[in-house]
């Protein structure tokens, strides 16, 4: 199979505190700011993130996992339908900033989903999206991330994968790969 | 796998386990949408649904409705006592003619065992069994199923005692059903003219004596006599019924460990089961009605969501 490395470990971890850095000078004291990891694979970035905050700012900012497979346009439209993850919000966001962090940002479908399944959390002030990377001219709906790792250009035919360490893969990584024709 | 291996929820025989884990799994998922700010999620939108009662119901009933409207369905109901039936309509043209005005599923409760299987093979919708007779209530025993794993965590192994008319009880049925395949072993307990003769060949346990019973099990399923259903008297008075199967606080408090206490309601308090037993800290009867709720939008969800 074809493979292509966008980002190697170093790399992911040099995004990573540019992600903090951008974040503290954005919400400077995180006073009335929350962080929200979309599952299932957003969850492992933000945690590394709210890790990393405390890590450079000793802050600990509220964070929390939103699953969107409820809200999601292709209920009934797939073979059989998704199977949900855990949210996992202890805290509403009614009048709070939020970072909305996920890990590929394809379609744009994903977001609107979990922008859907947040607003049962209350109405935020405002919502920001991270994503570590934004597949570029894929969108259907018109969203644009506010941080971002790395832009690619890919086809419909490759898949983009993030692969960390905490898996069991060898190390931090993102690859380009051609989808299985079979 | 996230699909079920069925597209009707006619009772837990026709099921895999692997069907009942993955609607458990669901229903977690559930649960905790029914207990956000806004318990709604969009997943059912274009799905209409009848429920269609032709026996009475306060609880399966509200609890249906409250799980499709949670999942933002649209909910026709229907009552056998107010409608067509009582002029001589069979029960699939009534159903037929709810389907004309597109309904996609069908939630129904009716007095005649296989009353939804033989609708399954007669209309096109999803058919969801609320209780057919005496012979299965898939949702009340997965929500029982559900209930108890929040409390022990998984099944296998651990010991259910059933408790009461077993003879004319569909939970009880369902929840043999229910638990074995999750690995659980099951007693049933009650005078022997309200347990089925050939109990024992389900694999089940038969005790007689309540009290051995209760030092046998982790949890204590009670169900209520069904005086509605018994032509016959099966025992002489409830009064005696009460001295003998009758559960309080007392006996539980004299067992040598603490065990759960589960009812499907409606109790009848001080015959099967005495207030201070009903509402005691072991009693986790209120907890089964909420997660009612959260089992049944699984099942709707699942049902729904293979392509149309």
């Amino acid at each position: 199979m074809q493979k292509r490395l966008v980002l190697d470990q170093q790399q992911i971890a040099i995004t990573l505190k540019r992600f903090c850095y951008q974040l503290i000078e954005n919400h400077d004291d995180f006073e009335n700011t929350v962080i929200l990891g979309l599952q299932p694979r957003g969850t492992i970035l933000l945690d590394k993130i709210v890790a990393l905050l405390k890590e450079i700012s000793g802050i600990e900012v509220p964070s929390g996992y939103l699953d969107a497979t409820f809200h999601r346009d292709d209920f009934r439209r797939r073979d059989f339908p998704l199977k949900a993850n855990e949210t996992k919000i202890d805290f509403l966001v009614e009048g709070k900033k939020v970072i909305l962090i996920d890990d590929v940002l394809y379609k744009g479908r994903s977001v609107r989903a979990a922008m859907d399944a947040m607003i049962a959390f209350g109405r935020p002030q405002k919502v920001e999206l991270m994503v570590l990377v934004d597949r570029r001219l894929t969108r259907d709906f018109p969203i644009m991330p506010d941080y971002v790792g790395v832009k690619v250009n890919t086809l419909d035919s490759q898949h983009v994968i993030v692969e960390w360490a905490e898996q069991g893969f060898p190390q931090d990584a993102i690859w380009i790969t051609e989808k299985d024709k079979s | 796998m996230s699909q079920l291996s069925t597209r009707h929820l006619l009772g837990i025989k026709d099921i895999t386990e692997t069907d009942i884990r993955l609607i458990l799994e669901t229903a977690a998922n559930f649960k905790e949408v029914i207990n956000r700010p806004i318990k709604k999620v969009p997943s059912l939108r274009d799905i209409t649904i009848a429920n269609i009662f032709f026996e009475n119901s306060t609880r399966t009933r509200l609890s249906f409705e409250l799980a499709e409207k949670r999942l933002s369905a649209d909910v026709v109901n229907f009552s056998s006592s107010n409608s067509s039936v009582k002029k001589g309509e069979t029960l699939v043209d009534t159903v037929n003619n709810i389907l004309a005005m597109k309904v996609d599923m069908v939630v129904m409760r009716h007095a005649s065992p296989g009353a939804p299987h033989f609708l399954s093979r007669n209309v096109k919708a999803n058919i969801v069994n609320a209780g057919d007779g005496t012979h299965e209530h898939p949702t009340q025993a997965l929500l029982d199923a559900f209930s108890m794993q929040e409390k022990l965590g998984d099944l296998a192994g651990k010991k259910i005692a059933i408790i009461g008319d077993i003879l004319h009880s569909r939970v009880a049925l369902s929840n043999i059903f229910c638990l074995q395949k999750l690995g659980a072993e099951v007693m049933v307990c009650g005078p022997i003219t309200l347990l089925p003769k050939y109990i024992s060949s389900l694999g089940v346990k038969v005790e007689l004596d309540v009290r051995k019973a209760l030092e046998w099990c982790d949890v204590a399923n009670v169900l209520r006599i069904q005086l509605e259903r018994q032509q016959i008297k099966y025992f002489p008075s409830l009064r005696e019924y009460s001295l003998y199967y009758g559960i309080n606080k007392k006996m539980l408090q004299s067992l040598n460990k603490e065990i759960i206490i589960m009812h499907p309601g409606p109790i009848n308090r001080g015959v099967e089961l005495s207030s201070d037993a009903a509402d005691s800290e072991q009693s986790i009867i209120l907890d089964q009605v909420e997660n009612g709720v959260a089992v049944r939008m699984a099942v709707l969800y699942l049902l729904a969501g293979a392509k149309g």
